[in-house]
């Protein structure tokens, strides 16, 4: 078991607001009672909508924020406490990389990714090294001596990256840092990441409102919603067996394997059969953070098919690897006349999560098809 | 030199006399330029520290205290507006105090100071409010201390209009210049008012004008230069 080098404990940070405009004064509650472990080697993706709290909650690692109660404790050292020079030497171990890449505009490449080492006091030469090296690790060499606005927002970032990198950190927070990129450039900031935790053996820490994102370098992924913690877990068992609507909802953006109601609406259209989905979890998972067993689903949907002798055919699906196994779902039409139709359903549900939508002449409500199998879940 | 002299040396025969006028302007040139020399680089020094107090202070900001900056954002409010004229007036019993005498190019220049101080310090709080408050994070993130950011990010990422505000002061203090040869600090502005108005004598006004016109055209091209060299690393 790996050692934890990020924990929150009980943590609450609470804001006063501000009074006018017709709103009362109070506190609003942006981080609510959050204990969590992050273990050394993770890529730990923390998701939630804007104003979950995500964001207040990285901050607090390098007590960029303090909270209001609850102790956060970085390598070893509790830093909710100590002073802005204590925090000096624990700050030059996490390094920061941020939407907006925060480049310093008026210096070049080079200068930027010395800076940290300046502050450090190293030796000039041995900056000029070390930034050498950062540029090749980042692929930027040619672009050393430029100002941040001669690149591009892939580029800045690898910048940001590098520079982040600079005095050789154990931890990496990154906050939505691929969110003002476009897929194909955030697909190179992703792989870039994935290097550093692998070759670097730094620990990630990512925020971002994209599930994908999660999906695609994370290993371990904590679902926020309004300041508090709702789902956590690996990155496999969250996405194949999500307990909350909201993990549901950010899932659905990554992988949209399930029809939404409109569309199932439109398959009735187009077939007169049933209208059954098969969810897709390749393994079972067991329960943890407190989260319940779940068996694999639908991997025996082709053998009780053939073993029934049921006409089918497949009309809509999705199907991703997460954390390097099938999660997903697929929709079929079935030949519900066939006189051992009921008896393979029975079979079926056994075997997989299902989600029955009924026919085209007596559709099931989506709503109530959705929650019957989620009540099975459970 | 005294007044007899001057009325001697210009306005009896009605015409300018430049062989006594040349060394009369070139003093007051140089008189003006020390003064608007010491009174930048004193006041433009002070207004810079006060500057970034003001700013540093502001909420959510560095130094966050909110007594500090409304008291601070009350005085320089309260001394900006007041004509220069009437504040050299007003100063005088504080200049005798701290230099030993009210009259004169170094009384001229404590109240010239003393105002450049407040007027920069807007100036340098209004050019540091829009930088950007991310790269400030980044820099405390990587763990330097609040002085090493004012130092190393926050004046390099303002210094473009930073310096064009300081030519923009410069203009400011070469118009306090010229009112304080009221008190007899000299300078082009007594001399156009003393040789010219006075003496009904257009050409040495001219002269005077035309002379300031040149300097701060010559100070406006430099500091655009200059501005221009740094803000084109940063657009």
């Amino acid at each position: 078991m790996a050692e934890a080098v990020i924990t929150f404990d009980h943590v609450v940070k609470e804001y006063r607001r501000r009074g006018g405009g017709g709103q009362e004064h109070g506190t609003t509650r942006a981080v609510d009672d959050v204990s969590l472990d992050i273990n050394a080697g993770d890529i730990y993706g923390i998701i939630g909508y804007s104003g979950a709290g995500k964001s207040t909650l990285v901050r607090m690692i390098n007590a960029l924020e303090r909270p209001t109660s609850g102790s956060v404790t970085v390598l070893g050292t509790r830093v909710d406490q100590l002073s802005e020079s204590k925090l000096r030497p624990i700050r030059q171990k996490i390094g920061m990389i941020f939407q907006q890449f925060n480049l310093f505009s008026t210096k070049t490449v080079a200068q930027n990714i010395a800076y940290p080492l300046q502050l450090d006091h190293w030796r000039k030469d041995y900056q000029d090294k070390r930034v050498d090296e950062l540029l090749d690790f980042v692929g930027l060499r040619a672009h050393k001596d430029k100002y941040p606005s001669q690149l591009s927002g892939g580029q800045k970032q690898r910048v940001g990256i590098a520079r982040a990198l600079a005095t050789n950190p154990k931890i990496l927070l990154a906050d939505e840092a691929t969110s003002a990129l476009d897929p194909e450039t955030t697909a190179e900031v992703l792989a870039l990441l994935k290097r550093v935790n692998e070759q670097l053996g730094v620990t990630i820490v990512l925020i971002t409102h994209q599930m994908n994102v999660v999906q695609q370098i994370a290993n371990k992924v904590a679902v926020m919603s309004a300041g508090k913690i709702v789902e956590r877990g690996d990155v496999y068992d969250v996405f194949a067996a999500p307990q909350r609507s909201v993990t549901r909802r950010f899932i659905a953006t990554a992988l949209s394997g399930l029809p939404d109601a409109p569309r199932v609406a439109k398959l009735h259209e187009e077939w007169d059969g049933r209208l059954v989905s098969v969810l897709v979890r390749q393994k079972d998972i067991p329960a943890a953070d407190g989260r319940p067993a779940v068996k694999a689903s639908g991997q025996n949907i082709s053998d009780l098919i053939a073993q029934y002798g049921i006409h089918s055919g497949l009309v809509y699906g999705g199907m991703d690897t997460v954390g390097g196994s099938a999660v997903g779902a697929i929709t079929y039409v079935f030949d519900d006349s066939n006189p051992r139709f009921g008896e393979f359903l029975e079979a079926l549900r056994r075997d997989s999560d299902v989600i029955d939508f009924g026919t085209a002449s007596h559709p099931v409500e989506y709503d109530v098809a959705v929650a019957a199998n989620e009540g099975e879940t459970r | 030199m005294n007044a007899w002299t001057i009325d001697a040396a210009t306005s009896l025969a009605g015409k300018s006399d430049w062989t006594v006028l040349k060394p009369l302007l070139l003093q007051s040139v140089a008189q003006t330029l020390e003064m608007v020399l010491v009174t930048l680089l004193i006041g433009g020094f002070l207004g810079l520290v006060l500057g970034v107090i003001l700013y540093g202070t502001r909420p959510g900001n560095l130094f966050e205290n909110t007594v500090v900056y409304h008291i601070l954002d009350v005085i320089v409010n309260i001394i900006r507006p007041i004509p220069f004229i009437i504040f050299l007036a007003a100063m005088q019993p504080l200049t005798i105090k701290v230099v030993g005498t009210s009259i004169g190019t170094a009384a001229a220049i404590f109240p010239m100071v003393v105002m450049c101080t407040f007027a920069t310090s807007r100036l340098v709080e209004q050019n540091l409010v829009p930088v950007d408050p991310g790269v400030i994070e980044a820099a405390r993130a990587m763990g330097a201390s609040k002085f090493t950011i004012i130092r190393t990010v926050l004046i390099p990422e303002a210094l473009g209009p930073l310096i064009l505000a300081y030519a923009f002061l410069f203009i400011g203090v070469l118009d306090m210049s010229a009112m304080a040869g009221y008190i007899g600090g000299g300078g082009l502005g007594n001399f156009a008012i003393a040789y010219g108005y006075q003496k009904f004598d257009q050409t040495v006004t001219w002269s005077a004008v035309v002379i300031m016109i040149v300097l701060v055209q010559v100070v406006q091209a430099i500091a655009n230069a200059l501005a221009k060299h740094v803000l084109k690393r940063q657009r």
